[in-house]
């Protein structure tokens, strides 16, 4: 990009990068010191978490539990980027998953002897045992995703409840070819209706921790980015977006594919945690499971996402007595958080420590108001912002209301 | 034998031509896809079951209750998750929709079970011999039944006040808000007529396959939706079409022996429609003011 | 930002908007016998325009008389029944919106619509998106690339907050912007995608005196520093004669006066159009 605006040399930039922070301005967080923070962090969730389940404190049923936790937390974000940031209703979610689960697991078992390994050796932790795994992993991600350039191009073209029965047609789609496919092509591969067996469990601890911190990693970096931007954009105004040369039908499939990809990707790590796959368990409902914990953690909130996605996955295990229930609850909860609380529990506040760490350094706490730096720079005009209110009010998108929540988080 | 093939694609056909004028009418009006649509199907299958098997009431009195309770609950619905949103943003109340289907489904379930339960036939009509064909009297009378309905439905959207005001509210609601029309009792009504209609599917259903489950308005309520998209939603004769073709390519499919994929074939079908006419195929096309 | 542009029509002699200074120059933006029929309606018919290179022009009429829809035929928001446009020469015909952006024409809208969602910053940053070259893999990984284009595009988007006295509310949520401030940042926005034409539909609507004054010195300052041409509706009749070089003036979808502010202001056709016709008793 070239600059082309004026410009003059002395003008001083009001972000400041460095330390110091001098009279006025605010102290910021250098970039490098930002990641280090978090890099930091995971490496202690990843390694520190690996130890323990090395030394046996964490014991082989909660690691399962753990790995199911990473699989929904994976759905999630990855659904939350076409649902929370693109602002599309898409109801196949689950067909990405089961794609992806059936084309890494057929393709691990597949290619275990080749690679001479065994069902047990698979999970070893192996330096071929890992080669395979990231191998079949992106290709049953790179399976989703072409199945996602496939659906998203008639899709996407297409508005919200529209998308939202294709995508729900093609989910159902890829359940019957499942079914029905070993019987068509005269040999095994998906197993048919009674499922795949035999899928060696490869997930583990390490991997499912290193794999949904890349994927955050990766979703977080795409979303602030211009691609990011470009995508938040047709959400808040399709119509704008176009205007300012958004290439909207890039973005969307962009968006779609992406998540599609990381669909797969949690549908590898189930397929190795769970050990069996079965075209039932990839039904509408489990579309409407994800989406629950997209919705509830509040649409375009990855922080949201991540809890979600975690306390829905441990609740029913925790609460196995009352597992008649838990549909139930689900649906009403569903309902009351839309008609109370639309933009979700976090709306669309998203959690930094670095933000915590900034709010620190400038002693910039909720006690001392004086100091919030954004509330003092909106010119206060009462009467100017009810217009604006009025505007934003009658733009047709996804979270008009959310917006003055995350600017107060 | 062709002849009975015939009859029944229409008799599928017919219920999800049913189904889908629900769907459609609802869509029209609010601009809504009513997930919850093939659950009151299911609750109506439910009541006449209760009706007919655990209280052993009259067979006309199981059709009444039928239809009476799915408009209640078609209304109710309505009241209660819907009319808070009629502002919010559609995806909102999009979900919310799911939550209600969620909600009837796994309610149903945990109050009645999950096993399918076995309808007795309301009224046997035995069978009619033409050319050679043995047809179903239950076909007949489920196709009878949805071309009078569907007749009287186009009348009342057509002719009546109350149509009126339907077609009024679904052109621009605050401008019919603005000419003295009661908008939420039309919206209540339109739901009143599409859960009517849905009772009436459910009864013929319930004839046709003898059982119900809790589970039976998913797939039922997806296909008729499909139906309603594929003959171009908010069109009467749009809905009807569009439910005789998704019947007949099943029953056609099946004829062919290859039934284990017929949903797929109708949600093949409803794809290459939309690719090729977004609309489907007697829908107006929707343009964004800029 | 790739788009193929197709063979380069040959200038007609245009009217005689233009002013002097760009008068040697191919006009960026040339509209002839422009026209698009809804059904049986004819909302717009043989509306032609040329537009100098730094031309300041606006299109007046009273409401429906089509003057949105020629912005929407000019930014290929609809394809035209009738006629051609020409960027710089180069035709419009079979257009996307974002190619028409792409080839240098930027707008804003009646009824404001920014990305309200997004911080005043990232609103101008999505503008600036089109000639961003990073891939997608340089952004997600965070390879160099990513760095070097979001710091270039950090400086301009502040470079462009300063110009326009935005810079304090950088970080503030488009939709908590004032209605004044939500104007503004809509044309910061439209110029952040690097136009050659700059279309302003109403762009002083629901202002005060003070702000229109502020608007009608931007709108030059946009002439002038970016060396730009701008196209606006307005009501705003003191705003249109204070700043316009040309005007034509629309009803009913035809133009039916065109010239300077002065010609056109003593034109009794627009006397007529906007009054209506004096009865003879």
């Amino acid at each position: 990009m070239t600059k082309m605006y004026p410009r003059d040399n002395n003008h001083n930039p009001v972000i400041v990068t460095g330390f110091g922070g001098k009279d006025g301005q605010r102290r910021e967080l250098t970039m490098p010191a930002r990641y280090a923070i978090n890099a930091i962090l995971v490496a202690l969730f990843v390694f520190g978490g690996n130890f323990l389940v090395g030394e046996g404190l964490i014991s082989r049923y909660q690691t399962v539990v753990f790995e199911q936790i990473g699989v929904y937390v994976l759905m999630t974000v990855s659904l939350n980027i076409v649902t929370g940031y693109l602002g599309q209703l898409p109801l196949g979610h689950a067909g990405f998953m089961s794609i992806g689960g059936y084309a890494c697991a057929i393709f691990i078992i597949r290619m275990m002897p080749l690679f001479g390994l065994d069902a047990q050796s698979m999970a070893s932790g192996s330096t071929p045992a890992v080669i395979l795994f990231v191998v079949g992993l992106l290709f049953g991600g790179i399976c989703a995703a072409l199945m996602g350039v496939v659906i998203g191009i008639p899709a996407l073209r297409l508005r919200g409840d529209y998308l939202a029965i294709i995508t729900l047609g093609f989910a159902e789609i890829i359940r019957v070819v499942l079914v029905n496919i070993d019987s068509a092509l005269g040999f095994k591969l998906t197993g048919g209706a009674s499922g795949l067996t035999g899928i060696p469990a490869y997930t583990g601890y390490l991997n499912t921790a290193i794999v949904v911190s890349l994927a955050i990693f990766a979703i977080h970096t795409l979303m602030k980015s211009r691609h990011g931007r470009a995508i938040l954009a047709i959400r808040d105004n399709e119509i704008a977006a176009e205007a300012s040369g958004v290439n909207t039908t890039y973005y969307k499939t962009l968006a779609f594919v992406f998540s599609a990809f990381l669909a797969g990707i949690a549908g590898g790590l189930y397929a190795g945690c769970i050990g069996v796959m079965a075209p039932a368990k990839f039904g509408f409902m489990k579309s409407v499971e994800i989406l629950v914990m997209v919705v509830l953690g509040g649409m375009g909130s990855m922080f949201g996402s991540v809890v979600s996605a975690t306390v829905l996955t441990v609740l029913p295990e925790a609460l196995r007595a009352f597992a008649d229930y838990r549909m139930v609850a689900y649906a009403i909860v569903l309902i009351l958080v839309m008609i109370f609380r639309p933009e979700g529990l976090f709306g669309s506040y998203d959690f930094s420590l670095s933000r915590i760490i900034e709010r620190i350094m400038n002693k910039d706490f909720p006690w001392n108001k004086d100091d919030s730096d954004e509330q003092t720079d909106v010119p206060v005009n009462a009467k100017a912002d009810a217009q604006a209110n009025e505007q934003a009010d009658t733009q047709v998108d996804v979270q008009a209301e959310a917006s003055t929540d995350s600017k107060e988080a | 034998m062709f002849l009975t093939q015939v009859l029944n694609g229409l008799q599928l056909g017919s219920i999800y031509a049913l189904v889908a004028l629900g769907y459609t009418m609802v869509y029209g009006i609010i601009l809504l896809l009513n997930f919850a649509h093939g659950d009151i199907i299911m609750f109506g299958s439910y009541v006449a079951w209760i009706a007919l098997v655990q209280l052993g009431l009259n067979p006309a009195i199981a059709v009444l209750l039928a239809i009476f309770g799915c408009v209640v609950l078609g209304v109710l619905i309505d009241k209660v998750a819907y009319a808070p949103l009629r502002e919010a943003p559609r995806l909102s109340i999009l979900i919310t929709a799911i939550g209600v289907s969620y909600l009837l489904e796994n309610g149903v379930q945990l109050l009645l079970g999950a096993d399918a339960k076995v309808v007795p036939s309301i009224i046997d009509l035995g069978t009619v011999q033409v050319f050679g064909s043995t047809l179903s009297g239950t076909a007949l009378l489920t196709v009878a039944v949805t071309i009078v309905a569907t007749v009287v439905l186009t009348l009342l959207v057509q002719k009546t006040r109350l149509g009126k005001a339907m077609r009024a509210v679904s052109e621009d609601m605050g401008a019919a808000r603005l000419m003295g029309v009661n908008v939420n009792s039309t919206i209540s009504f339109t739901f009143a007529v599409g859960s009517a209609l849905a009772g009436i599917a459910a009864i013929l259903y319930s004839m046709a396959y003898q059982q119900v489950s809790p589970t039976m308005g998913v797939m039922l309520g997806t296909k008729a939706f499909v139906a309603a998209v594929l003959g171009g939603i908010g069109s009467i004769p749009g809905a009807v079409i569009g439910g005789l073709i998704v019947g007949f390519s099943e029953v056609f499919v099946a004829a062919f022996g290859l039934s284990v994929w017929q949903d797929a074939v109708v949600f093949l079908l409803l794809i290459l429609v939309l690719v090729v006419k977004p609309t489907g195929l007697l829908g107006r096309p929707v343009t964004e003011k800029v | 930002m790739a788009t193929k542009h197709t063979t380069k029509l040959i200038r007609q002699e245009s009217p005689n908007l233009i002013p002097e200074r760009d008068l040697g120059a191919i006009p960026v933006l040339q509209a002839e016998h422009l026209g698009i029929d809804f059904g049986g309606l004819t909302a717009v018919n043989d509306f032609n325009i040329a537009l100098g290179p730094t031309e300041i022009s606006g299109i007046i009429g009273p409401n429906g008389a089509g003057k949105t829809t020629v912005f929407n035929l000019l930014t290929c928001v609809y394809k035209p029944t009738r006629g051609t446009v020409m960027i710089d020469g180069y035709d419009l015909a079979g257009k996307s919106v974002v190619e028409a952006n792409h080839m240098g024409i930027a707008r804003t809208f009646q009824n404001i619509r920014l990305f309200n969602n997004m911080t005043v910053m990232e609103n101008i940053q999505v503008g600036q998106g089109s000639h961003m070259t990073s891939h997608f893999f340089e952004d997600v990984l965070r390879l160099p690339a990513h760095w070097k284009q979001e710091k270039e595009s950090a400086d301009n988007a502040h470079e462009l907050l300063r110009i326009f006295g935005m810079e304090n509310l950088a970080n503030t949520l488009a939709g908590n912007l004032p209605y004044g401030a939500q104007r503004k940042l809509e044309i910061l926005r439209a110029l952040a995608t690097q136009p050659k034409i700059l279309l302003l539909d109403e762009p002083a609507a629901g202002m005060n005196p003070a702000e229109t004054d502020e608007l009608m010195e931007n709108v030059l300052k946009i002439r002038d520093d970016f060396k730009i041409a701008v196209l606006l509706i307005e009501h705003d009749m003191k705003f249109v004669m204070g700043i316009c070089e040309g005007l034509a003036v629309l009803d009913h979808g035809n133009i039916i006066a065109k010239g300077t502010p002065e010609e056109v202001q003593n034109n009794p056709r627009v006397i007529e159009a906007y009054l209506g016709k004096q009865e003879v008793r």
